[in-house]
Parts: structure tokens; C-alpha cells; sequence
């Protein structure tokens, strides 16, 4: 965390999106991660995400939890309400936040310790409720801000900057979004823009749980040989599903990638999603041919990248509990409290 | 040794007591005795005739002993008096201490369908036999009919014995199976079989219930539903809760009353109930709501809130309000999870690690657990922290007879120091950490509030006036001061202590709270009536009010009545209060069951007494 503005000076020719903001206005503090740390990247990602969807900065809500990972809100989005929260705990109050409000756009940033260790149990819980909400997790596989310990998804086998090999078996947090009913799930990697911003693109929009584990080398402690999560060892051995871009409906924008089939989703929002499928004929949704997949490649070493499962018909925890349309911190006194005349009535039903 | 006494006989004992006597239900759980036992109490309430019942059970639901104490008392002691006059032993397993229980002169109400030898009963006791057994299986060929019924029968019979008008009884049965008429007439069925058996057989006994006129507009209801209604009214929109005995049933009475009183006409819901995965994402849940502008709460008892102390440090750090009911159980750890004590004073108080602390309410029956309820989220908007509202087992889980629920439609909900749009708008200076009022109250704003003005990030890390991350010493001072301030002017907001003055002047004085008070004010009846008396202050909240310590500075001793092993509120009376701790003479009670009137003025009368002998040397 940093309490080094960034300065205020804008290029007079700075392009701006449909409401008028340039990309400068979605930034955040200079960030004071290590020089070449993945996280930044992602963080540039969600800028340039956020920017492009022309959401107005002030109507997303960003919670963390602690960790590296964690201390990235404060380094994007500066115009938003940021909540750094408390070890693996992001996902419960995000989950009270978007109770508050359904009307703001929730991101939840993450890491691997964060999530898959002390905060396995609220990730898994808060994916079965199905909050509306963009949870990103910044995987590097190690603990950085304590300087290089094992985390729950370092792999077994690898080996930590001193030697050390991990002998317990890795969670995958891919996997386990899909058993527990997240209704979007991807996972990309922190290097590769062109697939990690449309992919944050799609997952702001989508309703309900989208998850995004991100790949994120951490350049001091698991960067090197004997890792699984290094940049070199990432680059060889991933295995991209499609290639995905979010058209909103105001400025249509249709790019076509690779060569094959294309699907389009049509969210919630209105927006479409292109799904560019490479090689593979990819069908995005299908929960357990994902998981098949994930687990088939994974056995092969590879990596499965992009956007690995989505239900176009997805619904949320406010859909469950069908709540009112008026976000409930919106709601007056005179919506909330019955009054006297019904006190009566519930004196004279005790007596 | 002949142990069916003639009811009649017993008359001999004693006069006829008239609306003022204890009769306890010994009961297996799952047996279908707490419905019948209910009934018994409301009866007697029907027959204008007030009564203070328990439900002393297991944590368990099938098999072990419970019992129901209903204390019949017109002058109105809803605390529990102590001692028992009439038992009601329908549970083999626990009859020898409960045939011990009884007051001698007292009365043992028993199945007699199978004989027991001599040695089971005492010469001092009226028997009461009802071949309850023999009665339902003539009756009755389901096993479970057999068992159900058998309540209803003592139920007639009961009524039948302390001439409580059986149509009174019927008058319940029709409203508890209303529009199931085959029931309400296989009840009726049973409960005349108990009536005529008695009036066949054995007559009225000498404990009568009188029809009085001593309840009047008071309703009948649990601490824990009334807490439920009381957040209603304070304008919750946002529950987290993970089920723990005895809490559970404030969330349960939440959700049916949101469904009665908050859904509007398209049938949506202007409120949102999350069962949570655990305590830690109940509190997690609350502090987001809260930080987003909800208000919200949580229920638990002392194992939650040892899970959620990290969240509250963080509500306390970061401001944001939070309402968490406690309602307290015997401790520590599982301790004895439906047993109560008032045990989690100091937990709740300095919960969390660092140097931290937080408004507790401290109601002391249904009617001050629907005021405070409701007021909590007053109080934690306003001062953008957790606010604690304390019951136990005893006022949560058990029906008290208390005032009836009031609420000023004029009342408006207090939001505390929010920053708006326009305000912001019009160039207001937002610092989210500033003391601009000098009372440690900072303004707020919601998030989302403004397009680029308002936006702050919130932590649980040291930071400026301005919610800028800083580790600066003197900037983490000034913080760890202004939420002193805080504190400070916490102490005029929450709820001031009630006093009562003894009628003689005296230098002694007794300080007590919660569950305690009903206890309490009939014990200081008592040694009023021994001749010894004392000033009374019932403390209603944390951090204390002025008049608290004027009260101590006031007397010579003061007595600390509670409900805990470690005198725990003593101990912040001389933690917040720097007081002499020589002063304060703890009085305790925590076996778990409610704390009792005899206890109270045996303990302090016996103090006071070798105060007075210490005197004469």
C-alpha cells in the first residue's frame, strides 16, 4: 500500500472512452509491488478492462483480502470504494457489500493464500451462494509478502527458491469453481494481456459468480527453476481453450481471432461474448466437460487457459432471495420499520 | 409407611396458598411435555395471574432430563424465587433429586401406575398419585398417542388440582390447533380424563390459582423474538448468522417476521437472511453490509463471538457499524452450551487484539431486548463501530412476561455522519478519518456515492485523517486518540442506569444488570424486610455513564450482583472507573441456572451481617 499519488497532469490528447473519461482516470496509486511483479499486470488489465467497458469508475466496489495480491486495489481504480479486508475473509464481505447494493459492479482481488489456504472455506461458500461478483485470484503458488512459503496451490513436486520440494498436493481453484456452481470460469495468465483483458471484460459483465484465476510469477520467490508458476515454465506449458472479446451493445466491436468456430453468449447485461475457439472444438458450456478437460490437460502438464465455462442463464444470491429492486441501503425508514399499528397487532398475538 | 397422603390432610400442613408458589415439570426431552407445559403457564397468565417460567433442557434432543419452572406469583417476582412447592415428576431418571427439591409441606405430583416402594418418597411431602400411564393406554392404542396424551391428562389434572378453570385451558388448546378440529377435540378428550380423575378422586389441593387482575396489558414473550422485532424496527435489511444455541431462535423469529412485516406487494423482500458457513463469515457479511450502508446484524453466543473478535477489531479500526446480539450461555469454550451465565462481559468489551473497545446494551427482559434491538443500529450508525446487545440464555430463550412493545411513528432512524452527493458536490472537504465535530465521529460516505469525489479505500492498517496508509507514529496516535473520544462520547448515548433508593438512608449499594434484575428487586424486598437496606443501581450499558461512578463514589461498599465466576463487570467498573476494587464486593452466582432471589439476599444479607459483626469489634 503506498501513500504516493500519482500525479494529476493528463495528456491533453489522451483518448477517452463514450462517457469521457481517459484510461488515467481508472488508475489507482503508484504501486509498490516488486519491479516486473505479475500483480501490476493484472492490475493494468483491470484498468484497461474497466475503461473499455465505460463503467463509470465510482459505480464498481473492489474488496481484498491481505497478501500481495491483496494490496492491489489501492493501485487501480482510485475513484472507487476499495475495502482491504482481512486474511481470506474478501469473499464474505464482498458478499455483505453486494447485499447492501445490488446496483454497484463488485470485484474481489485475491491470492492464492488468500484464497486456497485460510480462505478456502468463504471462496467455496461464497461461489455456492452465487454472489454477483468478479473474483480474481493472483496466483503465484507462494507466499511473497512473508518472503517465499509454500502456498495451498503450489504444485506437488515443485520446488521453492531454497530447494525445498512441496510434497502436498496442489488445490486447484479452477476445479473447484466449477464443482461448487460458479456460473463463469476461466483462468489466464498475468503475461498475456490479450486474453486476460477480454476475459476481465466478460466476467464484470457476467451475472452471478465469474472467477478468474490468474497465473501471476512472482519475480522473488517463484521465478525460478523447479517452479510451476515461473514465467517460462507458464509460457510452455499452457493450453489456451479460446480466445474471447466483449462487444457491448452501444459500439459493437467484432474481432475475429484465430480461424474455427465462433460461439456468441449474450450476458446479462446486454453484452455479447465471442468465444473463439482454437484447435480444439471447446464447447464453454458444458460444467463437466470442463472439468473433464481441465483435468485431462492437467494430467499432460498443460495449463488450460481462457474462459472454461459459462451459463448464459445464470442467477445470483438476490435472485435467490428475491429482494427488491431498490438496493437495500437505499431503502428509508419508512420502507423498513412497520410502525405502531402493527406492534398492536403483534402485542395483542402475546398475550 | 403410607405415602398416598389425602390431599386433603395436607390442608393440616399449612394454609391455603393463594397465586404464590413454584411448581416444577420433570420431564425427558422428546417427550412433547414443553408444548403441555407452555399451555400450563399461559393459563395461569389468563387467569390474570402472572407468571415467570424457564426451560432448564440439555443440549441434547432426544432422552435426557428437562424441566419447566413455572412460578405462579401475583405480586409480580419474575425472577426466579428458589425452591419448589409442587413437582411434577414424570421422569424416573431424575426423581431422586427432584423428589428431594420439594419444600417441605410441598407437593410431589407423580404416575402411579406403577408402585414404587417407600423409600422413593419423603414424610414431609403431600403424594399425589394420577395413573397417568394406565389411564392413556386404556385410552389410547398408538404408542405415540399414549406419550402425547399423557401430558394433556397431568395437564387436566394439574388445573383440575389448583383450580384453574379447565375451559381456560380449553380456550388454548382451541387457539394452538386453531381450524384443526379432530385434534382440538382429541385434546379436549385428554384433558377432561385429568380433570375428572381428580375431581373423582382426589379434589383441590391447597395451592390455588386465583383469578386476579395482575398481568394486564404485559405480553408474554421470549428475549430472543423480541430482540428479533426489536432489529425490525431499527431498520436491518442484512442478517448473517450460523446457528448456535441459544441464539438460534433470534434469527429464525428475524426471518418469520421480515416475511410478515417486510415484503412488499410484489411479494419481494426488503431485507436479505444469509445462514452463513460459519460465524466468521456471519460477522465478514455484516461489516461489508455495513461498510455499503446497510444496516446489519449478526446472533450468536461466546463461541461465535471468540471466532468473530478479529472482524470486530477490524470494525472498530476501519468504523464501521456493525450490531451483534450475545446471547450468553455458560462458558468457556463449549462450557454448557443451554445453560446461562452472564460470562461474555469482558470478551464482548475488549473483544479483539490491539487496544479496543465497544458499546455493550444490556437489557434486562423482552420488552428492554425490543428498545435496545432496535436502538443498537442507532447507536452503531452513529458511531460507526460494533454494538453489542447482551442477553443470556435465561431472557433469550425463555417467555417473561414484559411491558408491551411501543414504537413512535415519529421516530426516525439516525444514520449517524454520512457524507451525501451534494454535499460532496458543493465542495465539502471529506476526510473519512477527521474529527471535524471534536467528538471523535468522523463522516462516512457510501460507496458509489459520487463520480470523483468520496471515494477512499478502507483498511485495517494505521492511516492519516484522510484514509491514506501511514505508519507514522504520531499519525497512529492522534487516530488511537480521536477513537477514545469516541468512546467518550459513547458514554452519552448509551442508555443510563436506573436507580432505586432504599427507604432508609444507607451507605451500601448494589449494582447489578441484565437477566438479574427481577432476582434482585425481590431480594432487596426481602432485606428491606430484614432491616437492611440498600440503593440500588441497574447499569443498562457500556461504557458506563457518569451517574455509575457518581453512584460508587456515592456509598461505602457497593455489592456487584452477576452471573459469571470472574465478577466481570466489577472488573470493568474498576478497569473503565479506576475504582478502589476493596470497595466493590462481588456477589456471584454460576451454576448456570438463573440466578435467584433467596440466593441474592442469603449472600448479601449474610455479607451485610459480617460487615456489621466486623463493625462491633
Amino acid at each position: 500500500m503506498t501513500y504516493i499519488l500519482k500525479p494529476q497532469l493528463h495528456h491533453p490528447k489522451l483518448a477517452t472512452n463514450a462517457l469521457g473519461f481517459t484510461r488515467r482516470d481508472y488508475e489507482g496509486s503508484v504501486s509498490t509491488l516488486c519491479a516486473g511483479c505479475g500483480h501490476d499486470s493484472i492490475s493494468a488489465a483491470i484498468i484497461q478492462a474497466v475503461f473499455e467497458l465505460e463503467i463509470p469508475p465510482h459505480r464498481i466496489a473492489k474488496l481484498s483480502g491481505i497478501g500481495c495480491s491483496s494490496k492491489t486495489p489501492d493501485y487501480f481504480l482510485g475513484a472507487s470504494h476499495g475495502f482491504n479486508t482481512v486474511h481470506g475473509r474478501m469473499p464474505s464481505v464482498l458478499t455483505g457489500a453486494n447485499l447492501a447494493n445490488k446496483d454497484l459492479i463488485y470485484l474481489g482481488v485475491s491470492g492464492d493464500g488468500d484464497s486456497a489456504s485460510i480462505g478456502l472455506g468463504q471462496f467455496a461458500h461464497a461461489v455456492r451462494r452465487g454472489v454477483n461478483m468478479l473474483y480474481i485470484v493472483e496466483n503465484n503458488g507462494v507466499y511473497g509478502l512473508t518472503k517465499g512459503q509454500f502456498s495451498a496451490t503450489s504444485d506437488k513436486g515443485s520446488k521453492s527458491k531454497k530447494g525445498v520440494v512441496n510434497h502436498d498436493a496442489g488445490i486447484d481453484l479452477v476445479g473447484m469453481a466449477l464443482q461448487l456452481g460458479a456460473t463463469f470460469v476461466g483462468r489466464s495468465f498475468s503475461g498475456d494481456k490479450e486474453q486476460l483483458v477480454p476475459l476481465i471484460k466478460a466476467g464484470l459483465a457476467h451475472k452471478g459468480v465469474a472467477f478468474i484465476d490468474v497465473l501471476s510469477p512472482c519475480v522473488q520467490f517463484n521465478n525460478h527453476q523447479g517452479s510451476t508458476k515461473s514465467f517460462d515454465y507458464v509460457r510452455e506449458h499452457n493450453e489456451a481453450v479460446n480466445k474471447l472479446d466483449v462487444i457491448t451493445p452501444r459500439a459493437p466491436i467484432h474481432v475475429d481471432y484465430a480461424p474455427g468456430t465462433t460461439v456468441k453468449v449474450t450476458q446479462h447485461d446486454g453484452s455479447v461474448l465471442s468465444l473463439h475457439k482454437l484447435a480444439e472444438l471447446y464447447n464453454p458450456n458444458n460444467r463437466a466437460q470442463a472439468l473433464g478437460y481441465l483435468q485431462a490437460r492437467q494430467a499432460r502438464g498443460q495449463v488450460v487457459t481462457g474462459l472454461l465455462y459459462i451459463d448464459p442463464e445464470s442467477t445470483d444470491l438476490h435472485d435467490a432471495l428475491d429482494t427488491v429492486d431498490t438496493p437495500l441501503n437505499e431503502l428509508s425508514g419508512q420502507d423498513l420499520t412497520p410502525g405502531a399499528k402493527a406492534l398492536e397487532a403483534i402485542n395483542a398475538g402475546l398475550r | 409407611m403410607s405415602v398416598e397422603v389425602d390431599p386433603v390432610s395436607a390442608k393440616a400442613i399449612g394454609g391455603t396458598v393463594v397465586n404464590d408458589f413454584v411448581v416444577k415439570f420433570a420431564n425427558v426431552n422428546g417427550s412433547g411435555s414443553a408444548s403441555a407445559n407452555g399451555m400450563f403457564a399461559k393459563s395461569i397468565l389468563r387467569c390474570g395471574v402472572p407468571v415467570a417460567a424457564r426451560n432448564i433442557f440439555p443440549s441434547n434432543i432426544q432422552g435426557l432430563p428437562t424441566w419447566f419452572e413455572v412460578r405462579v406469583t401475583e405480586a409480580g417476582h419474575l425472577g426466579r424465587r428458589g425452591g419448589v412447592d409442587m413437582m411434577v415428576a414424570m421422569n424416573p431418571q431424575t426423581w431422586d433429586r427432584d423428589v428431594a427439591e420439594i419444600e417441605p409441606g410441598g407437593f410431589l405430583f407423580y404416575d402411579n401406575t406403577k408402585a414404587l416402594p417407600p423409600a422413593k418418597f419423603r414424610d414431609d411431602i403431600t403424594v399425589i398419585g394420577v395413573p397417568l400411564t394406565a389411564m392413556c393406554n386404556d385410552r389410547y392404542e398408538l404408542p405415540r398417542e399414549r406419550q402425547l396424551f399423557k401430558n394433556i391428562v397431568y395437564l387436566g389434572a394439574l388445573a383440575a388440582l389448583l383450580g384453574i378453570d379447565p375451559a381456560v385451558v380449553e380456550q388454548i388448546l382451541s387457539e394452538q390447533f386453531a381450524g384443526r378440529q379432530k385434534l382440538i377435540d382429541a385434546n379436549f378428550e385428554a384433558l377432561h380424563m385429568g380433570v375428572s380423575y381428580v375431581r373423582e378422586n382426589l379434589g383441590p389441593i391447597r395451592l390455588q390459582v386465583r383469578k386476579a387482575d395482575k398481568v394486564g396489558n404485559r405480553i408474554y414473550v421470549e428475549g430472543n423474538a423480541a430482540s428479533a422485532l426489536g432489529a425490525v424496527y431499527g431498520g436491518a435489511t442484512v442478517c448473517a448468522w450460523y446457528p448456535i444455541t441459544p441464539s438460534t431462535s433470534l434469527a429464525e423469529a428475524f426471518t418469520g417476521y421480515c416475511e410478515d412485516l417486510r415484503t412488499d406487494a410484489d411479494g419481494k423482500a426488503k431485507y436479505a437472511i444469509v445462514q452463513a458457513e460459519d460465524e466468521i463469515a456471519s460477522i465478514g457479511i455484516v461489516v461489508g453490509a455495513g461498510w455499503n450502508g446497510a444496516r446489519a446484524f449478526t446472533c450468536t453466543s461466546g463461541p461465535g463471538i471468540s471466532l468473530m473478535t478479529e472482524f470486530i477489531g477490524l470494525s472498530y479500526f476501519a468504523e464501521i457499524p456493525a450490531v451483534i446480539f450475545d446471547v450468553q450461555r455458560g462458558g468457556p469454550s463449549t462450557g454448557m452450551p443451554t445453560r446461562t451465565q452472564q460470562a461474555d462481559l469482558i470478551g464482548a468489551a475488549y473483544a479483539s487484539h490491539g487496544d479496543t473497545k465497544h458499546p455493550m446494551l444490556l437489557p434486562a427482559d423482552p420488552g428492554e431486548c425490543f428498545t435496545m434491538g432496535a436502538l443498537a443500529f442507532d447507536l452503531a450508525d452513529r458511531l460507526q463501530t460494533t454494538v453489542f446487545v447482551m442477553l443470556d440464555l435465561d431472557i433469550g430463550m425463555n417467555e417473561w412476561l414484559t411491558e408491551p412493545f411501543a414504537w413512535d411513528d415519529k421516530r426516525q432512524l439516525d444514520r449517524g455522519k454520512v457524507m451525501t452527493h451534494d454535499e460532496l458536490e458543493a465542495g465539502a472537504d471529506f476526510g473519512r478519518y477527521k474529527d471535524v465535530d471534536g467528538d471523535g465521529i468522523p463522516f462516512r460516505t457510501y460507496p458509489g456515492v459520487h463520480p470523483s469525489k468520496g471515494a477512499y479505500f478502507t483498511r485495517g492498517t494505521s492511516r492519516n485523517p484522510y484514509a491514506r496508509y501511514s505508519e507514522e507514529g504520531s499519525v497512529y496516535v492522534d487516530n488511537m486518540q480521536r477513537l477514545l473520544r469516541k468512546f467518550e462520547t459513547a458514554k452519552t448515548l448509551i442508555p443510563a442506569p436506573i436507580a432505586r433508593k432504599a427507604r432508609k438512608k444507607t451507605s451500601d449499594g448494589v449494582i447489578y444488570f441484565g437477566s438479574t434484575t427481577p432476582s434482585m428487586h425481590e431480594a432487596l424486598d426481602a432485606l428491606e424486610a430484614q432491616g437492611r437496606h440498600l440503593d440500588a443501581l441497574r447499569v443498562r450499558g457500556f461504557p458506563f455513564a457518569e451517574e455509575v461512578y457518581e453512584f460508587v463514589a456515592a456509598h461505602e461498599r457497593v455489592f456487584v450482583v452477576e452471573q459469571n465466576r470472574d465478577a466481570q463487570l466489577r472488573t470493568l467498573l474498576m478497569n473503565e472507573g479506576e475504582i478502589d476494587p476493596a470497595k466493590l464486593v462481588p456477589v456471584l452466582h454460576y451454576d448456570g441456572t438463573p440466578i435467584t432471589a433467596r440466593y441474592i439476599a442469603g449472600e448479601i444479607g449474610q455479607l451485610m451481617g459480617l460487615g456489621q459483626i466486623k463493625a462491633a469489634e
